[in-house]
């Protein structure tokens, strides 16, 4: 039970992570319906970025807990930039040219991408992991108890509680622009038909970039708080992240925001579930056959709608 | 926009704030790209990290960008559509015709050229290992082209069907066959194995086929791409039956049973000659050269069956095809199934090549590079792959080559890095400016009355 416990409690932190990363595939997804390969790559960006931050201030785990909360403000709010910067530059250059190109252009151009981004960070950074002395630290016991191996405790990090708030805070925020704000409503009406919005005088070029713009923030976000969480991070982590994260947005629903964030909890606790469980050396096994189950089985996702093919 | 530019092209002056805005933008967007990642580089140093700062590089680069941004603004982007261009188009026929009474020589002479090439190289070790190398590529990319550009199914685990080849040759030659039929057929291996490893790469690609057939575009690239990777894991993991990470060290091929080796059952000394490494080369060149002309005349001839003809009509549109009564559930996986298996003869072959295989060898970045030669071919043309292999590996061996340049390039900087940064650049400029590659003439197959070559831009593929 506490065994459970505790892993739940991993899985809910992995899995925040994923859902950060998923909306950024979600709603590019539903608004030009492609899927932006390189955006695991953009969460890798936002995470080295975070990292040459976190490293250029002299941040440190012992500085005291409002410094280090102001300073993460900093480097989350430069990553999140940066990374929409990337994001921005990617759609102008690579997607853009390309609406009404043949089917499987911009997926192509998008791998182009994403092997540009990783390389482009290699040859500036070195391909070495870079890692960080932890810089949130402590934690809180939750539960305590003697087993015959001995005390099992169960532990909520500083660490793990500080991403979970933030993915809470974000969510909320972005909800709110998504729901409330004029920028939403051209997102929404872009992503229900284009001409038409077009003809009603939404910039529809404008909402699409800033639609590329959001989703890399949220992945910079994600990639400071696994950066912060793992304390390493190097020019390969988006590859992997973003095929989960992917996973995370057909589980739940392609193009649908709340359901990113369920598929990439569901994604997390299943690939810690399966570490804790099973074996470790096959977690990422286990989640890419849940793609495979997911896309071919209900493609619809768990809270999408089912999509009609039309001649 | 464009009118905007065009009028002011016209009056004879710039929009000079519209020029400076944009150049404005354009220096903001860089340095936001540039700040963090390029200005400052964390070197491992002793005893800790530390950064170094890089801000000429950064300001050197901003300045080529503007300075180009700046001539395209003053002397490309403002020109009046020039009337020229429009007269272009009806030119095209005459060239046509001169591609076309050259078409036929290209191939042949290619052939030949590849069949001359160890004796022109005078039988040195480096062309010959550069031309084993690119050959592979070329018959894996001929493989994957009846996948992607025949049957327009993208396909990102390709790699898994090159890896299935080479682990049932490792295996079977150093397990398998030892413990059913002793070491005798060892030397043999290689011929034994070579079409078990096309039937059991095929079968796996059938394997792979059944699941995704109801899937389309996007949704089974993505799908193709965990099955490739869930077959690397499996090869990384399951130790007892692959040797997991070490790898498995695997026997040269034979002569038909004549090894390669100086003693007096060696190959030299049955033919008479004087013993010599290179022979083994000259001859593992040659099977690649056959095992890749075997992939591209099946190819051709399963283009003009019926069959052929199904997967074209599918990749141009998938529903208009099963109106038409064409089952697409066979027509999928036999272009899977095909496809994979000339993978497996490959694998089949790498593995003899390098004599060692390991899962390491069977990455995503692989099939990338696979589909980037396949992309820049031209999705389709075989003749486009030949030389979009010779270009991409040739580059590759070029880049190796610019370490000699090191001294040149700023300190910790690996020029080999830049290759794949180029070959990434290059898929996107190609789906951007010539999406249908450099060959872009599409050769009918099928004709009424006379063999009109199109135009491969003039085709729009359906979205089906």
């Amino acid at each position: 039970m506490e065994y459970f416990l505790q892993q739940l409690i991993n899985g809910i932190t992995l899995g925040s992570i994923y859902g950060l990363i998923a909306i950024g595939y979600t709603m590019v997804y539903g608004i030009i319906g492609m899927i932006n390969f390189a955006h695991g790559d953009v969460f890798m960006v936002g995470s080295v970025a975070a990292f040459l931050v976190v490293l250029g201030i002299g941040l440190t785990g012992g500085s005291g807990i409002l410094m280090i909360l102001l300073a993460l403000v900093l480097v989350a709010a430069v990553a999140m930039v940066v990374a929409a910067a990337y994001n921005w530059t990617i759609e102008r250059l690579a997607y853009k040219p390309l609406r009404g190109s043949f089917r499987l252009a911009p997926l192509i151009s998008a791998i182009g991408m994403s092997i540009v981004l990783q390389e482009f960070v290699r040859v500036n950074q070195e391909g070495r992991p870079k890692p960080v002395q932890p810089i949130v630290t402590g934690g809180y016991e939750i539960m305590r108890r003697a087993t015959e191996a001995g005390e099992f405790i169960v532990r909520l990090t500083n660490m793990q509680i500080l991403i979970i708030v933030s993915t809470l805070i974000l969510m909320a925020v972005f909800t709110i622009l998504i729901q409330k704000t004029s920028l939403g409503r051209a997102q929404r009406a872009c992503e229900q038909d284009q001409k038409m919005a077009a003809l009603l005088g939404i910039d529809v070029d404008r909402t699409i970039s800033i639609t590329f713009i959001m989703g890399a923030a949220l992945a910079a976000f994600a990639g400071l708080m696994f950066f912060l969480y793992y304390g390493v991070t190097d020019f390969f982590v988006g590859f992997l992240a973003g095929i989960k994260a992917f996973t995370a947005a057909v589980l739940g629903g392609i193009g649908s925001l709340p359901g990113a964030m369920l598929g990439g909890l569901v994604i997390g606790l299943i690939e810690t579930m399966w570490s804790a469980y099973f074996t470790v050396e096959y977690k990422d096994v286990a989640a890419f056959t849940v793609l495979i189950i997911v896309l071919i089985f209900m493609p619809q996702g768990l809270l999408g709608k089912p999509e009609v093919e039309k001649v | 926009m464009a009118s905007q530019k065009a009028s002011a092209a016209k009056a004879g002056a710039y929009d000079w704030p519209a020029i400076i805005k944009d150049l404005l933008g354009t220096a903001f967007v860089s340095l936001l790209i540039m700040v963090p990642i390029v200005a400052y580089k964390s070197v491992i140093t002793q005893y800790s990290l530390v950064l170094v700062s890089r801000w000429t590089e950064v300001f050197v680069i901003l300045a080529l960008l503007l300075g180009v941004r700046l001539f395209m603004h003053l002397f490309v982007w403002n020109r009046a559509p020039s009337p020229v261009a429009a007269d272009a188009k009806p030119a095209g026929p005459a060239k046509a015709s001169l591609s076309e009474r050259i078409g036929p020589w290209v191939f042949p002479l290619l052939v030949a050229v590849a069949f001359a090439l160890p004796f022109l190289a005078g039988f040195e070790r480096r062309p010959i290992d550069l031309g084993i190398y690119i050959l592979t590529y070329v018959m894996l990319a001929w493989g994957l082209n009846i996948v992607v550009g025949l049957a327009g199914l993208l396909d990102l685990g390709y790699v898994a069907f090159y890896a299935v080849g080479a682990y049932a040759y490792a295996l079977l030659s150093t397990v398998y066959f030892p413990y059913w039929f002793g070491d005798g057929m060892v030397p043999w291996a290689f011929y034994i194995t070579l079409p078990i490893a096309g039937l059991l790469a095929a079968l796996w690609g059938v394997i792979l086929g059944f699941p995704v057939l109801r899937l389309r575009g996007d949704y089974l690239a993505i799908v193709t791409l965990a099955f490739g990777e869930i077959i690397r894991l499996v090869l990384i993991n399951w130790f007892d039956f692959t040797n997991g990470p070490q790898g498995i060290t695997v026997p040269k091929a034979t002569f038909f049973g004549l090894p390669f080796k100086a003693g007096d059952d060696g190959f030299a000394a049955f033919f008479g000659i004087e013993h010599n490494r290179i022979h083994y080369y000259v001859f593992l060149y040659y099977v690649i050269l056959l095992l890749a002309l075997l992939t591209y005349f099946v190819t051709n001839r399963l283009r003009r069956l019926p069959i052929g003809r199904a997967w074209e009509a599918l990749r141009e549109d998938e529903i208009a095809c099963r109106s038409l009564g064409i089952n697409t559930t066979n027509t999928k996986l036999t272009a899977f199934a095909i496809g994979a298996m000339f993978g497996g003869f490959a694998g089949c072959f790498f593995a003899t090549r390098q004599g060692f295989v390991s899962p390491e060898s069977f990455v995503f970045i692989e099939s990338a590079i696979i589909l980037a030669i396949v992309v820049l071919g031209g999705l389709g043309s075989q003749i486009g792959i030949v030389f979009a292999a010779i270009a991409i590996m040739g580059s590759f061996e070029l880049f190796r080559e610019l370490s000699v340049f090191q001294e040149y390039l700023p300190e910790g900087t690996d020029p080999v890095h830049f290759r794949m940064l180029a070959v990434g650049l290059a898929m996107v400029l190609m789906m951007r400016f010539r999406p249908r590659g450099f060959v872009t003439r599409r050769q009918p197959t099928v004709f009424l009355k006379e063999r009109k070559a199109v135009s491969g831009d003039l085709v729009k593929e359906g979205h089906g």
